[in-house]
């Protein structure tokens, strides 16, 4: 070897152990601050890169572009590594920060206490949801009503034992008598007298609303109750349509393909009158097979009396002067809070009525 | 009603076991809620003979030890084979067959019998009382047996013990079920099988009655009606020289204990056993206690009588009475007349059987709370035909089971009473079940009801016949589409079709109306049989604007920590006081309910607020102490210069629009109210830091809510309305878009826009929060939702913003005012003077103390401005600004802060 080859910064072999150094330092480069100081000792005026590509000038003319090449080559190789290992520990740092922000995500939150909407509140609008769907429009009517309206339109004339079926708490008159002719009503059926005589016909409405009786207060009666009732007049509507709008209204309720059991009842205000019971949606009917486990929802009788209904009796469509001859109407009520013992296991029915806000907040915003 | 099946089984023979019954029945319209087996628990009990009594000594009550002879083999060999007893009763002989259960016999509820040391002595077994042997429900020593009772037999197959109870839900449409009678010819029906009418078989013949069943007789009591509404037939009959000692036979007794009633003596047991299996309610008067014709009339003023159960009672001039000589001597109906009653030595009686008016003893049952057998038959319907066949019925029972003779001939009052004739096209139950039952199926049914069917032809028969004509009043012509006189669509009206004359059987009072026979005709083809028709859908229009946006406010109350609860809508006069509402108050002026659920809370709600105060203590009793109520609901607001009384209108046509005006106008207001109450924290102490209690702001915020929710805007006034505290109470105005000739708005406001009251929010009285017992700053909200909803009705659709994407320039300000001058008044101040440009505006600061003087405050603002094309200079926004706070100066005295 040569005293003079062994000087050129520029050979070969000089240029590959620079870059070798140089690639050495920046991979042992654990922080941005030793990675600084690689950058200055290889990339830096002094740097023997730096220093090869200073002396390529003074090559001879057949070697430079030679040279200019290997050595532009290594420098192009020594930045790459730099930026590469720049990139790598400005991640790290950064990472090591977030690290140091960690924090307890699972700490509770509850800063303002939750709310909530009343289960009544809530199955009365779910169930209007569900014949509004069908074409029904919502109706509603006062809940102080005349006596008219609550009994005799609809065929409960006074001194008929069904009035006796219903406790009536009656507003005082003159003298605090109950004379009124003013009652708190008892069912949501004066609003069905009020569509017939108010809406245009063919009429579909349900009128849920708040209802009142005499009755002592305890598990399963409250004085202050909530019903919905379904009315529907048109031309040629039938036992077989009734009973279809019901189908339609459980299986919509509480799933497909539920069957619906139809006995007759009486009620004033509908004759043919009944009660349908649907097939429990829990058990479906297997609680009251032999051998059957038991369903506390259905009591294990496998059906589940949902429902009051029947047709409008004609003497009510007089009342309030639709031509019985030329149309029909069929009509169902069903209890809300007895919906929520169906659909949602409330077993005392006072739970609806005290205000406890542990009853309400359990059941959130949706039903 | 509960009856034996056994007793059923007499009059129709069905081949079915009880749970068939039941199903067929609850089917038919019966529901049968249990049926329930009874006697078939009891074993080893038999019909024995007393040999031989000791009565013990030194015993603290009268004990025999008797033998007891159980087969004819013991009573032959008596007494070494017969079973030695010790008994604790004395009503019986030596000679006596009784009912002995041995050792190892089981009596009712599984008790055991054994063989027991007593009284020094060996008992083998036990004679029975009916008690024991579940056969009777009083206790009057042990049960002898007739002397032909077979001895050695089994006791429980003897007296037909064994037996199942239906209990049966009887509708009160059908009075006739409420008998032997009437279930059994349902049962007959439902399993196609023959029905012996019990109220035809058996009946005594002219040996006993002295000729046919209405055979007069000039030697019974006589009687007359004096009026006919009240009753239209009536029937005496007489048994004389009858024994009161007479006992009732076991099989009289088991049956009436079977269907719940208790066993008296033989002349009721009779009755009361005529009336369970006929329906037919009867009376037995003491004859000797008569005096004069017996009338039945309506009660006179100040007429009193002492009925049965001992209570003296004040008749009412509307009372059906049975009277003689010397007054009232029985409620028609209802019960009788303490006075007449037959006694231990009645040897003569006098049966009535009658039919009085149903709404007449309905009312009086009512009136005198006074509810019996016999008025609940009565207020259902009886058969009219039965007087005379019931009462033919007990006197020849009670004079074959208590001695004496049957007096020949009835004293037999009777009323004309026109026939029931309905009218009905014979495919009109297949019109209405939708179900093609066919002419004959039609008439068979109605048929095996009992009706008397004619076929005719005749036009279209009208389902309402009843109905007045014209049917419709002129006032009702807006309303014409529903009540234009229409023929009826299917069978055009001028052919002739196939119809129906129906007169509904005596026995069925129910039956008046073509809808009533076509309920007969379904539910005996079976509800079960009728199709499921699925809906079409219909052109619904959905939920009303109101109707959602009660959802919405709901939803957003909600969501921000509201608790929705209901409260009793029920209040006292003493609410009013601890509210501390002035005397002339319109929320004193509640409505009373007549007859409250409890003394204490006779008025209904006039405010939301009170219920909710309750419901608020309650939760807080319960420890939440940190809690947000709220409720929807109805309030009740006497219209000054109501009526007293709304009129009970007419039914056979509709009302007139004035007619159903008349009675609206007697009904109290009923607007819907939302009320919030709050109390303990709004935000919670937490890991995040300190939380704040509940304050008037949030009860403020709450009525902002509702209102976004309605999409109403706000005018909010400092006012001072009790409940709330005199310096924290907010009215919430509405703001309505003026409309000329808009008369309803009850804000001021004359020509610009117009404010509705529609609430009032803010921190509570502290003297009502202690009237109430609430935690000291409860806040509450009460607003009307009925205002707000009326406000949002009159808001159109909205209208999209016009979105500037020019940057946005801001300017702080902030103003100097007096204490006393509403934020509200400098904020609305700064948006009239700052003009287009302005986006919007914020109070970020309130700031009271020296720097700003005594009784004034800071109020800073942050001014955001932007144009709609273009950017704004500096220039621009500074006079925005200063035209913004020159407004405020000019309308509230703002000075800018230095």
């Amino acid at each position: 070897m040569s005293a003079q080859a062994e000087q050129d910064p520029t050979a070969p072999d000089e240029v590959a152990r620079a870059l070798a150094d140089a690639l050495a330092d920046i991979a042992a480069a654990g922080t941005l601050g030793e990675l600084k100081a690689a950058r200055v000792a290889h990339d830096g005026d002094r740097a023997p890169l730096a220093l090869a590509s200073a002396h390529i000038g003074a090559l001879p003319g057949a070697e430079r572009a030679e040279a200019g090449r290997r050595v532009g080559a290594a420098r192009a190789r020594l930045r790459e590594a730099l930026r590469a290992r720049q990139a790598e520990l400005e991640a790290e740092r950064d990472r090591q920060v977030l690290l140091t922000e960690t924090a307890d995500v699972t700490l509770p939150g509850g800063r303002v206490l939750p709310g909530a909407r009343h289960p009544v509140t809530m199955l009365a609008d779910r169930l209007s949801d569900v014949f509004v769907a069908m074409g029904y429009e919502v109706a509603e009517g006062p809940e102080v009503e005349a006596e008219w309206y609550n009994f005799d339109a609809l065929n409960i004339p006074p001194d008929h034992p069904a009035r006796e079926m219903q406790d009536t708490l009656f507003i005082a008159g003159k003298n605090g008598t109950s004379a009124s002719g003013i009652v708190l009503r008892t069912h949501t059926s004066p609003v069905q007298i009020r569509s017939m005589l108010t809406r245009p016909l063919p009429l579909y409405v349900v009128s849920p609303g708040k209802c009142f009786r005499n009755e002592a207060l305890d598990a399963t009666h409250s004085p202050v109750f909530h019903q919905i009732e379904g009315l529907a007049v048109d031309e040629g509507l039938t036992m077989a349509d009734l009973r279809g709008a019901i189908q339609a209204f459980v299986e919509a309720m509480f799933g497909e393909g539920l069957r619906t059991r139809f006995r007759p009842d009486y009620f004033p205000f509908t004759e043919p009158s009944g009660d349908v019971a649907m097939e429990c949606h829990v058990c479906r009917g297997a609680s009251a097979e032999p051998g059957g486990d038991p369903c506390r929802v259905c009591k294990s009788q496998g059906w589940i009396e949902i429902a009051g209904c029947g047709m409008v009796n004609p003497r009510v469509l007089v009342a309030c002067g639709i031509d019985p001859d030329r149309y029909t109407g069929f009509a169902f009520g069903l209890g809300i809070e007895r919906g929520l013992m169906i659909a949602h296991g409330v077993t005392d029915i006072r739970d609806t009525m005290e205000g406890d806000v542990r009853f309400s907040r359990a059941f959130g915003t949706e039903i | 009603m509960r009856v034996p099946l056994s007793w059923l089984r007499e009059y129709a023979q069905v081949p079915a076991d009880a749970a068939e019954v039941a199903r067929r029945l609850t089917a038919a319209g019966l529901e049968v809620e249990s049926a329930e087996p009874v006697g078939h628990d009891i074993g080893g009990v038999v019909v024995a003979q007393v040999l031989s009594i000791e009565e013990l000594t030194g015993t603290r009550k009268p004990i025999r030890y008797c033998r007891v002879a159980a087969s004819r083999r013991q009573l032959d060999e008596a007494p070494a084979g017969a079973s030695a007893v010790i008994c604790g009763a004395t009503n019986f002989a030596v000679g006596d067959r009784v009912a002995l259960a041995l050792p190892g016999a089981v009596l009712p509820g599984g008790v055991e019998i054994g063989t027991r040391k007593t009284y020094g002595h060996l008992s083998e077994g036990m004679i029975c009382s009916a008690v024991e042997l579940a056969a009777g429900d009083e206790y009057a020593g042990i049960l002898v047996l007739p002397p032909d009772a077979p001895l050695g037999e089994d006791f429980a197959s003897y007296a037909g013990l064994r037996d199942e109870v239906l209990d049966i839900a009887v509708t009160p449409d059908r009075g006739y079920a409420v008998s032997v009678r009437g279930l059994a010819r349902e049962l007959a029906t439902a399993f196609a099988v023959p029905f012996t009418d019990p109220a035809d078989a058996g009946l005594p013949g002219p040996g006993v009655l002295g000729g046919p069943l209405d055979h007069a007789g000039p030697d019974v009591w006589p009687a007359s009606i004096a009026d006919p509404t009240a009753c239209d037939r009536f029937v005496l009959r007489e048994v004389r020289g009858f024994s009161a000692e007479a006992p009732t036979p076991l099989w009289l007794q088991v049956r009436l204990a079977r269907s719940g009633v208790r066993a008296v003596s033989l002349a009721v047991d009779v009755t009361n056993y005529l009336m369970l299996e006929l329906g037919q309610p009867l009376h037995a008067f003491d004859r000797s206690k008569l005096s004069g014709e017996i009338v039945v009339r309506r009660a006179r003023p100040g007429e009193r009588l002492e009925t049965l159960d001992h209570v003296a009672r004040t008749l009412d001039p509307d009372d059906i009475l049975i009277t003689d000589s010397s007054g009232p001597i029985s409620m028609a109906g209802t019960m009788g007349g303490l006075a007449t009653e037959i006694d231990q030595a009645s040897t003569d009686l006098v049966i009535e059987a009658a039919h009085f008016s149903a709404e007449g003893t309905a009312k009086m049952s009512r009136r005198h709370r006074l509810h019996t057998e016999a008025s609940y038959r009565f207020e259902r319907g009886v058969d009219r035909e039965l007087p005379l066949r019931a009462s033919a019925k007990a006197v020849a029972m009670l004079a074959s089971l208590g001695g004496g003779r049957v007096v020949p001939g009835a004293i037999h009052v009777s009323v004309d009473v026109p026939p029931v004739l309905i009218s009905m096209a014979a495919h009109y139950p297949d019109r209405v079940a939708g179900v093609a039952y066919g002419r004959d199926t039609v008439v068979r049914r109605l048929r095996e009801v009992g009706c008397a069917v004619r076929e005719t032809r005749i036009p279209a028969p009208t389902v309402a016949p009843w109905r007045a004509s014209p049917p419709e009043p002129p006032e009702l012509s807006e309303l014409s589409e529903l009540s234009e006189p229409s023929e009826p669509s299917e069978p055009p009206a001028q052919v002739p079709v196939s119809a129906l004359e129906v007169t509904p059987p005596s026995w069925r009072s129910d039956l008046t109306d073509p809808a009533d026979l076509a309920e007969e005709v379904i539910r005996l083809e079976g509800y079960a049989d009728i199709p499921v028709r699925m809906p079409r859908a219909l052109a619904g229009r959905g939920l009303t604007r109101r109707q959602r946006l009660r959802g919405s406010v709901g939803r957003a109350l909600a969501e921000t920590g509201y608790v929705e609860v209901l409260s009793s809508p029920f209040g006292s006069g003493a609410d009013a006081d601890l509210l501390g509402l002035p005397p002339e108050d319109l929320r004193r002026n509640a409505a009373a309910v007549a007859n409250p659920l409890a003394d204490d809370e006779p008025l209904l709600r006039t405010t939301m607020l009170p219920g909710l105060f309750r419901v608020l203590a309650r939760n807080i009793g319960l420890g939440f102490a940190d809690v947000a109520l709220f409720e929807t609901g109805l309030v009740f607001r006497p219209r000054p210069g109501a009526p007293d009384s709304a009129p009970i209108l007419p039914v056979d046509r509709a009302p007139t629009v004035a007619e159903l005006a008349s009675l609206e106008a007697a009904l109290p207001d009923q607007p819907l109210r939302l009320a919030a109450v709050l109390a303990g924290a709004r935000e919670l102490d937490g890991w995040w830091g300190a939380g704040r209690p509940a304050s008037w702001a949030d009860a403020v915020q709450a009525a902002r809510a509702v209102a976004r929710a309605c999409r109403v805007p706000l005018d909010i006034r400092a006012e001072r309305y009790p409940p709330w505290h005199p310096g924290r109470c907010a009215a919430i105005y509405a703001r309505v878009a003026a409309e000329p000739g808009d008369g309803s708005g009850n804000g001021s406001g004359n020509g610009g826009p117009r404010q509705w009251l529609a609430g009032h929010a803010g921190e509570l009285d502290p003297r009502v929060v202690g009237a109430f017992g609430l935690p000291a700053r409860t806040c509450a909200v009460e607003l009307d939702l009925s205002v707000l909803l009326t406000a949002a009705d009159g808001i159109g659709p909205v209208q999209a913003p016009q979105l500037s994407t020019y940057p946005l320039a801001t300017q702080d300000v902030a103003l100097v005012v007096g204490a006393d001058v509403p934020a509200a008044a400098v904020e609305s101040a700064l948006v009239a003077g700052a003009g287009d440009l302005l986006e919007d505006l914020r109070l970020f600061d309130v700031y009271t103390g020296s720097q700003v003087g005594e009784r004034r405050k800071s109020l800073a603002y942050t001014l955001r401005f932007r144009a709609p094309d273009r950017t704004l200079t500096v220039a621009e926004t500074t006079a925005a600004r200063d035209a913004a706070v020159a407004e405020a100066a000019r309308r509230t005295g703002a000075v800018p802060r230095s």
